[in-house]
C-alpha cells in the first residue's frame, strides 16, 4: 500500500506538490493532470527518486526518504524514454543487468533474463542490439528489465508517451495482466479503462479522486 | 557508426576465448603499440589484428563502418602529422590508430559487455580491501562502451536536425543541442540507475525472481 500524507514539495520558490493526502490500496491507481500539476513528481516520491520537502511517503510501511534500498527493491519505475533505460547493449544483456545485484550467477541471470523477455514477446530479440528494436519493443524491453526483479510495485511515468497506436495498446494489455500494484502517471486517458482509481491533480493538488468515468470528467472541465 | 562496434553474436575462436585475457591482450597491444615506433613491428600487429577478424568471421556489413571510420581519421589525422612532423611519424602514429582502434574494436565485436562488466568486477575484487568498488568500475566500463553508440545516435540526430533547418554547416548549430541532450541523457540515464537501486549501497544478494507477464 502506498500512502502520502502531506506530501508537498518545491524547486526553489516553485511549488510542485502541495499537501497531498493519500492512501492508495488499489491495484490499478492513475495520476493525471496537465503539464506541470505534479503528477510525476508525486510519483518519483514512490521510491525516493524525489524526496518530499514536506509531509512522508510510505511504501508498505517504508519510507523511501529513509529507507531508499529497501522501498527500491519492492518498487519498478519506468519512465517515458525507454532509450534513457536502457543500459546495456543487447536486449538480453539489459534485462539480465537488473539481476547483477541480487543473481550473482551469470548463466543464472541470462536464463531468468531470456525467459523475462519470452514471456512478453521479446524472446527473438536477446542478442539483438536494443536500440534499434522499434519504440514498442523498446519500453517492454524497459518493462522487462524492472519486472525481472518481481517488484511488488511498479510505477510508470508516461510510458506510452512516445509509442503509436498499435505499441500502445500492447503495451497496456501487458500492463493489465500484471500482478504488480500499478501507479500509472498519464496523459493518456485511453490507459485508464480498468483502473480502479484515478487521482487528478492541478497545481500540485488532489483536485479529483474517482473512478475513471467521474474523475476524467472532472479533468475535461478543467481543461476548458 | 562508431569506431567500437557493438557485439556480433558467433561461435568463433575469439568468440568463445575468456573474457579477462583478451581485455589484456587488447590493453597490451595498445600499450604496446605506444612502447615502439618501428613501422614495421607495428605492420605486423596490424597484420594480426586483421587475422583476428578473419578468424572471428566478422560479417563485412560490420566491417565496412569501421573500415570507413578509420579511413577518415587516418586521413584526417595523417594530414596533421604529415604537415607537422613529417611522413614518417605520421605512418606511425597511423599505424598504431589501426592497432589499438582495430583491437578494441575487434574486443567489442566478439565479447558481450556483460561478459566485459563481470571480468572487471573479477579482476579488480582483490582491491576491495582498498576501497575500490569493483562493480561500480565494471558499471562504469559497461557504460562507456555503451555511450559511445548512444552518443553517436544523438549526434546524429541533431545533424539531421540542423540539417532540416539549413544549418548544416553550422558548429553552433550542432554543438549548442548535442551538448544539451547529452546532459540531458545523462540526467535520465542517472535517474533510470537509481531507480534500479544502482547507488544503493546494499548489495546483499536475495533470491532471485521470476516476472509473469
Amino acid at each position: 500500500m502506498i500512502e502520502f500524507s502531506g506530501v508537498g514539495h518545491r524547486y526553489g520558490d516553485r511549488v510542485v506538490l502541495d499537501g497531498v493526502d493519500l492512501t492508495l490500496p488499489q491495484s490499478r491507481v492513475a495520476l493525471i493532470g496537465a503539464n506541470g500539476s505534479g503528477k510525476s513528481t508525486l510519483a518519483r516520491t514512490v521510491n525516493g527518486l524525489v524526496t518530499p520537502t514536506e509531509g512522508t511517503v510510505r511504501v508498505d510501511g517504508r519510507d523511501p526518504a529513509r529507507q531508499g534500498s529497501a522501498v527500491r527493491r519492492r518498487v519498478g519505475f519506468v519512465f517515458s524514454d525507454p532509450d534513457s533505460q536502457i543500459v546495456m547493449p543487447t536486449a538480453g544483456e539489459d534485462v539480465a543487468f537488473s539481476l547483477r545485484r541480487t543473481v550473482r550467477n551469470r548463466a543464472e541471470r541470462a536464463r531468468l533474463a531470456a525467459e523475462t523477455l519470452t514471456g512478453f514477446g521479446l524472446g527473438d530479440h536477446i542478442e539483438h542490439p536494443a536500440h534499434q528494436l522499434s519504440g514498442g519493443q523498446k519500453q517492454l524491453l524497459a518493462l522487462c528489465a524492472v519486472l525481472v526483479l518481481d517488484p511488488d510495485v511498479l510505477v510508470c511515468d508516461e510510458p506510452t508517451t512516445l509509442l503509436d497506436l498499435r505499441n500502445k495498446k500492447a503495451f497496456a494489455e501487458r500492463l493489465a495482466g500484471l500482478r504488480q500494484q500499478v501507479l500509472l502517471a498519464t496523459h493518456d486517458l485511453d490507459l485508464l479503462e480498468g483502473f480502479d482509481r484515478v487521482i487528478v491533480l492541478d497545481g500540485g493538488r488532489v483536485v479529483a479522486d474517482d473512478e475513471p468515468e467521474p474523475a476524467v470528467a472532472h479533468y475535461r472541465k478543467l481543461c476548458t | 557508426m562508431t569506431p567500437l562496434g557493438l557485439y556480433e553474436p558467433g561461435t568463433s575462436l575469439l568468440h568463445r576465448a575468456p573474457t579477462g585475457p583478451s581485455l589484456l591482450a587488447v590493453l597490451l597491444i595498445a600499450a604496446g603499440t605506444v612502447l615502439t615506433s618501428d613501422p614495421w613491428v607495428l605492420a605486423g600487429v596490424c597484420g594480426l589484428v586483421a587475422l583476428g577478424y578473419v578468424v572471428a568471421r566478422v560479417p563485412w556489413r560490420r566491417l565496412r563502418p569501421l573500415l570507413r571510420t578509420l579511413a577518415l581519421l587516418l586521413v584526417l589525422i595523417g594530414l596533421v602529422q604529415w604537415w607537422l612532423l613529417g611522413p614518417e611519424r605520421a605512418l606511425v602514429i597511423a599505424l598504431r590508430l589501426v592497432a589499438a582502434i582495430g583491437a578494441a574494436s575487434l574486443f567489442t565485436l566478439t565479447t558481450r559487455v556483460d561478459d566485459l562488466v563481470s571480468a572487471v568486477e573479477r579482476g579488480l575484487g582483490p582491491l576491495r580491501r582498498f576501497g575500490v568498488r569493483p562493480e561500480r568500475v565494471g558499471l562504469l566500463v559497461g557504460l562507456t562502451i555503451q555511450s559511445v553508440g548512444t552518443l553517436s545516435g544523438i549526434a546524429g540526430q541533431v545533424r539531421a536536425s540542423a540539417k532540416a533547418r539549413g544549418a548544416g554547416g553550422s558548429v553552433t548549430a550542432f554543438a549548442v543541442p548535442f551538448m544539451i541532450r547529452t546532459l540531458r541523457h545523462a540526467d535520465a540515464l542517472g535517474e533510470a540507475l537509481a531507480a534500479r537501486g544502482w547507488g544503493d549501497d546494499d548489495t546483499r544478494p536475495s533470491p532471485p525472481h521470476v516476472a509473469e507477464p
